[in-house]
């Protein structure tokens, strides 16, 4: 049975049955859980196939390629897609308790299943009209819970949002055309053919550095990435742990496979130059997360700061470097999410966002502040966690190939992010409550917030204590990229 | 014809990305839409311009007939048109809404999703 359309099937038919249940919020929660519960089982099925190398096609239509539209499950895309699914199965679960969880709207369930469904659809696509439609319905998806609260601030976040992301998406789509126009294809595989065709090597570049300027406007690059912290912190926890975890490691996705695959070594000036933007988003980022206070604010600029790092692997430009960004892709979406439901948990114990205003949680929770260390140490890069593997590979293969800077700034960023995470630990975790708050009365209903921290805590703690597997997975997923390799 | 598409394009992008850089809300919103409009030009004139005949093969024939338009650019910049109405319908409520709601169409009076002044080297402390 051919399931490479689950990972998107599977969270459109979910949705569509929340969206029928829309009176019955107790049974939408309830096909709500079980769809996204059913995903990542679906997903960990392709991945056995895809963990053989074997690249399961399918073209729709009954038309050959490169004319039908194609999906194609490699290694790349299942193991990003298995991360989301199990990410959307995490938020959902955390959604259910009382931890900062989205005001109920009958629109909550199908619109989180929604977004799924275009992320995996991103995942899957082998075809790049494909490509733009599924980053529109991430787009309609997101917009929809940007605005679900209904606040002032929700739809300032929700417009600012909107402008910069549609100017986003219509670069993409004018990208799209040229190189159509100029290629006269869509398909990924027969672009690879035809954009090695010498009589393109005028134009193409040119196009490709707008494709590319479209994917880093929606990857939050430097210095296109003001829309992120303008618009994230306004979101409630689960749904801000799935924006910061997923939307922008679709672009960057987008960039891995379009430059790092199907474009390889077509446009080489372009990519020197991606090697600098990662420099300056990683450096910009932590810098802005070092001046906010307020933690969902600090973690967006993190996201910005983390962004860098995987930009850096695509700008590498090899097999290796490549299999850093698989690798640090999957533990980051892991890791940064968790912070996020974590930040959830922190605002509903201690009673603010403002660093300033909250504190005694380590007294108080000795459990979540584990939980918080684990995933701060993660996201820092510090040993036996996932995050210290991804940057290991990462910052190795910049020095395997001279480039001494993008490697040493890699690893000055991470003193800095540690800088952050103190901040956080000294602020929320160590120093007594300012207001003396009592927190030792238990908090009902934050059970299901700490499964979720707990599932993506286990997940990152497992990557980093047997890496093996996963990063033989991730360089088996990624062997010919970035050196001219055919999809 | 070859010279007037690219015209048009050129007209509909100039004058997208100047309302889409006006403070004024519904500008923008128009300005995206304007902009959307030339992209799916763009869109349309990348299956090439020319042949006009209907892409509609004969019974029997497996290929379309020499002089055929090229209907892989149609069925695309259908799919765009559908998605850039149904953006800027929703574009359009929401900036009714907040100029409601914020008494001003000024882009310059949506404040409340930045961070809080400050002075010196940290931003104020976010009200309980």
């Amino acid at each position: 049975m051919n399931l490479i359309l689950a990972p998107l099937l599977l969270p459109l038919f979910t949705a569509l049955v929340c969206a029928l249940l829309a009176g019955r919020p107790a049974w939408q929660t309830r096909i709500s859980l079980a769809g996204a519960a059913a995903n990542p089982l679906f997903g960990l099925l392709l991945l056995e196939r895809a963990a053989s190398g074997e690249v399961q096609h399918l073209v729709l239509g009954g038309w050959p390629a490169p004319f039908g539209i194609a999906f194609a499950a490699d290694g790349l895309g299942v193991a990003l897609a298995v991360v989301a699914a199990l990410l959307g199965l995490a938020v959902l679960v955390h959604q259910a308790g009382a931890a900062e969880p989205a005001a109920p709207s009958p629109g909550l369930h199908p619109l989180v299943h929604l977004l799924l469904a275009g992320v995996g659809g991103a995942f899957m696509t082998a075809d790049l009209f494909n490509l733009y439609v599924w980053f529109e319905l991430m787009l309609m998806a997101a917009l929809g819970l940007l605005v679900a609260g209904g606040e002032r601030r929700h739809l300032e976040a929700a417009f600012k949002y909107f402008v910069l992301n549609v100017l986003g998406t219509l670069l993409l789509l004018a990208a799209v055309a040229l190189i159509h126009g100029a290629t006269g294809h869509l398909n990924f595989a027969a672009l690879a053919e035809a954009a090695r065709r010498p009589e393109l090597a005028g134009v193409l570049p040119g196009y490709l550095g707008l494709l590319a300027l479209a994917l880093l406007l929606k990857s939050a690059a430097f210095p296109l990435y003001a829309w992120l912290p303008a618009t994230y912190h306004s979101l409630p926890a689960p749904i801000l742990a799935l924006f910061g975890g997923l939307l922008t490691k679709v672009g960057v996705y987008a960039l891995l496979r379009l430059f790092g695959q199907v474009f390889a070594g077509v446009a080489e000036a372009p990519v020197q130059l991606l090697g600098w933007i990662a420099l300056a988003t990683m450096v910009s980022g932590v810098l802005g997360a070092a001046y906010h206070w307020d933690l969902r604010r600090i973690l967006a600029f993190h996201i910005v700061s983390q962004i860098g790092y995987l930009l850096l692997g695509i700008a590498l430009m090899s097999p290796a470097g490549a299999a850093a960004t698989l690798y640090f892709t999957a533990h980051n979406i892991l890791a940064k999410a968790g912070l996020f439901l974590i930040a959830g948990i922190v605002w509903r114990l201690a009673g603010h966002h403002d660093l300033r205003r909250v504190g005694g949680l380590y007294a108080a929770r000795p459990g979540l502040a584990l939980l918080f260390l684990l995933a701060a140490f993660s996201l820092v890069g510090v040993p036996p966690t996932s995050g210290f593997w991804g940057k290991f590979l990462l910052v190795r293969e910049s020095f395997g190939q001279g480039q001494f800077l993008w490697g040493g700034v890699a690893l000055a960023v991470g003193v800095l992010t540690l800088y952050s995470m103190a901040k956080i630990w000294l602020e929320a975790f160590w120093k007594p409550h300012p207001d003396g708050r009592e927190m030792a009365a238990p908090v009902p209903g934050l059970a299901p917030a700490y499964a979720a921290v707990m599932i993506l805590g286990a997940a990152t703690l497992g990557m980093g204590l047997w890496p093996e597997p996963f990063i033989a997975f991730a360089q088996s997923a990624t062997a010919g990229f970035g050196t001219g390799g055919r999809p | 014809m070859s010279l007037i598409v690219p015209l048009a394009i050129a007209l509909c992008v100039a004058a997208g990305v100047y309302l889409t850089l006006s403070r004024d809300l519904f500008r923008m919103v128009l300005g995206l839409a304007v902009l959307g409009s030339g992209v799916n030009l763009l869109l349309f004139a990348s299956g090439r311009l020319g042949p006009l005949a209907p892409p509609i093969m004969e019974a029997g024939a497996d290929a379309l007939a020499a002089g055929a338009a090229n209907p892989l650019p149609q069925a695309l910049v259908l799919t765009a048109i559908v998605i850039g109405f149904a953006l800027l319908c929703f574009g359009l409520v929401l900036a009714a809404r907040l100029a409601n709601m914020a008494r001003s169409e000024d882009a310059d009076a949506l404040r409340a999703t930045e961070p809080p002044g400050g002075e010196g080297h940290k931003p104020a402390v976010l009200e309980p």
